[in-house]
């Protein structure tokens, strides 16, 4: 039996990587490729993001702000102090872990639309701190961020680089590098759902009194997962920083919280690799509705409006349920 | 023998209305203890109170001699204590089966770290709590339902999963509302045989039940409540020879 379940984890992982490493097959261009990393990389966030959302049931309508303080946390340390890029990570992770845990203790005592509205306001206070500290963050302007380094190895998407004899385009390498960061993300993200601990998150979505009486210290483990998922946004916004190499404040913005709560809403709540399709749906549009380019947010909210309404479950789920209904529909029809 | 719960001078007021007054009892380690009485007597609240959900206006709770004052429903499983609900609360996300590891959840020793690198010793611990889980799972009698989704399943096999998930803790008391409620009668007559199960094993049961029969069938102590106040305690030779009993709830 458990064999069976971890063949089944295993599976969904591999066919992860398959897609992600022949996806270069289909890229023509530096464009295509960063485009693509930035999927990437906004879709390890996401999966991040599920786990407070699908999986707990907490509404975060302000989770740009931390992938924006990881992101200028970053470009901080690495382009002022001289930092390396992981030490600036982890240490911006661990920060942004912290300010997530004392934020969250209060906020997460708050049930539905509230809960939804302090992380808001915790977002804009985010967004107007890096606004408003120019000196630091160079305000609305922006600020340049240095490429990503490993022990004095930098990757740009202006170098050019060379793996196992291939020549490799510094937009081609920072892809490939994004693609396993993704799957190192969903790795740990399904790791932590099929345990004790992802079961204690599910059962406070699912019923929270049934978890308190079995022993769940509720209020903890929504803690932990809001904690959980503000590291994932702050590392990929540190990530993100590096890949484009100049952030605004865009990066810490409401519409950008929108955005991936919108992210996880179409994909498929609760579903890893929906959410995945779900960013990756969500940032192609943009690039086919280019004509409709003021009207981006009223799209979006269209688009979550539709959702609700006509797939609740989310683009994967939905897709997944009506495969096996004409499956059975097929085999139930030759017995 | 000191009681393992012990109630006194119970109380609990919603706005003007006293949905529990002045209740005193106590129980004994490893009984079956009854709570009866008519619609609105009070039960389902006393239950809220005694497992944490409802704080009391009035009087103390004791459970093995602890004050259960501000302790939290998750803090009062650590000490033994689970319980059903009346209105079911299955996690309707998840397999039957997580469910009955939910309920395991205090048993198993996991940290974050080797959570999510998921580390030969959490894989080991699963395979026990998920071998546990099955063999309760067999021992309530919905071994046929393992990883069936919990959405899926009837309802009266949603009420044996949820005492498989509230036995999963190896409670010392368990309390069950209204377990009958819903059930046929062959499916009653199971819960019976279960209820005795669980009591043989020595957990003590606490019980709030509309069925007469299973109840004066397998309790050692039933308490009546009417309007929120104690009408009787005894054995149930005791309650149904009790006047007063016989005139407000068996109408007679």
């Amino acid at each position: 039996m458990l064999n069976q379940f971890m063949q089944s984890r295993l599976r969904g992982l591999i066919v992860l990587a398959v897609i992600l490493y022949t996806i270069p097959a289909f890229l023509s261009n530096p464009f295509h490729y960063d485009l693509a990393t930035q999927m990437a990389i906004i879709a390890a966030t996401v999966v991040g993001l599920n786990l407070l959302v699908g999986f707990a049931g907490q509404i975060s309508l302000g989770h740009a702000g931390f992938f924006g303080l990881g992101a200028y946390f970053t470009g901080i340390m690495t382009g002022n102090y001289g930092w390396s890029a992981i030490p600036a990570l982890v240490v911006g992770g661990i920060l942004v872990g912290i300010l997530a845990w004392v934020v969250g203790r209060p906020i997460l005592r708050l049930k539905g639309h509230y809960l939804s509205m302090a992380t808001l306001a915790v977002g804009f206070i985010i967004a107007i701190v890096i606004n408003n500290e120019s000196q630091i963050t160079g305000g609305p302007d922006g600020m340049p961020v240095p490429p990503f380094d490993v022990f004095g190895w930098e990757l740009s998407p202006f170098g050019s680089y060379s793996l196992f004899g291939i020549e490799l385009n510094g937009s081609q390498a920072w892809y490939l590098f994004a693609a396993a960061v993704l799957l190192v993300a969903v790795w740990l993200a399904q790791n932590l759902i099929d345990s004790p601990i992802g079961r204690a998150l599910r059962s406070v979505h699912g019923s929270e009194v049934a978890a308190r009486v079995v022993g769940v210290n509720t209020a903890r483990y929504k803690s932990l997962v809001f904690v959980i998922s503000a590291i994932y946004a702050s590392v990929m916004g540190g990530l993100y920083a590096h890949f484009q190499g100049f952030i605004t404040p865009a990066v810490a913005s409401f519409d950008f919280s929108i955005v991936l709560i919108t992210m996880v809403v179409l994909g498929g709540m609760g579903s890893t690799m929906g959410v995945i399709l779900g960013a990756v749906v969500l940032k192609l549009l943009p690039q086919v509705l280019t004509h409709f380019q003021e009207m981006e947010a009223v799209m979006f909210g269209l688009i979550l409006m539709l959702t609700m309404i006509f797939m609740p479950k989310g683009l994967l789920p939905t897709l997944q349920m009506a495969v096996s209904k004409r499956l059975k529909k097929r085999a139930g029809g030759q017995a | 023998m000191s009681a393992l719960i012990e109630v006194s001078g119970l109380d609990k007021a919603f706005g003007g209305v006293h949905a529990v007054e002045g209740v005193s009892f106590s129980v004994e380690a490893g009984q079956v203890y009854s709570v009866i009485g008519p619609n609105g007597a009070g039960k389902t609240t006393l239950f809220n109170l005694i497992s944490g959900i409802y704080t009391p206006t009035k009087g103390e709770i004791r459970l093995n001699g602890e004050s259960t004052d501000r302790l939290e429903p998750n803090q009062l499983a650590e000490r033994g204590m689970c319980r059903t609900f009346q209105q079911m609360q299955i996690c309707m996300n998840m397999t039957a089966i997580e469910n009955v590891m939910l309920g395991r959840h205090l048993k198993l020793k996991s940290n974050l770290f080797s959570t999510l690198f998921r580390l030969p010793s959490l894989l080991r611990d699963e395979k026990s709590c998920r071998q546990h889980a099955q063999d309760l799972m067999e021992f309530v009698g919905c071994g046929e339902y393992l990883d069936t989704e919990a959405s899926a399943m009837s309802y009266g096999a949603l009420k044996r999963l949820e005492i498989a998930r509230a036995l999963a803790a190896e409670p010392k008391v368990i309390l069950l509302d209204e377990p009958a409620a819903g059930l046929n009668g062959t499916e009653t007559a199971a819960l019976e045989d279960l209820i005795r199960k669980i009591a043989d094993q020595g957990t003590t049961v606490m019980l709030v039940e509309h069925d007469m029969k299973l109840v004066m069938g397998i309790s050692d102590r039933l308490l009546v409540l009417n309007y929120g106040r104690v009408l009787a305690e005894g054995t149930p030779e005791e309650i149904r020879n009790n006047p007063d009993v016989i005139a407000a709830y068996l109408g007679g």
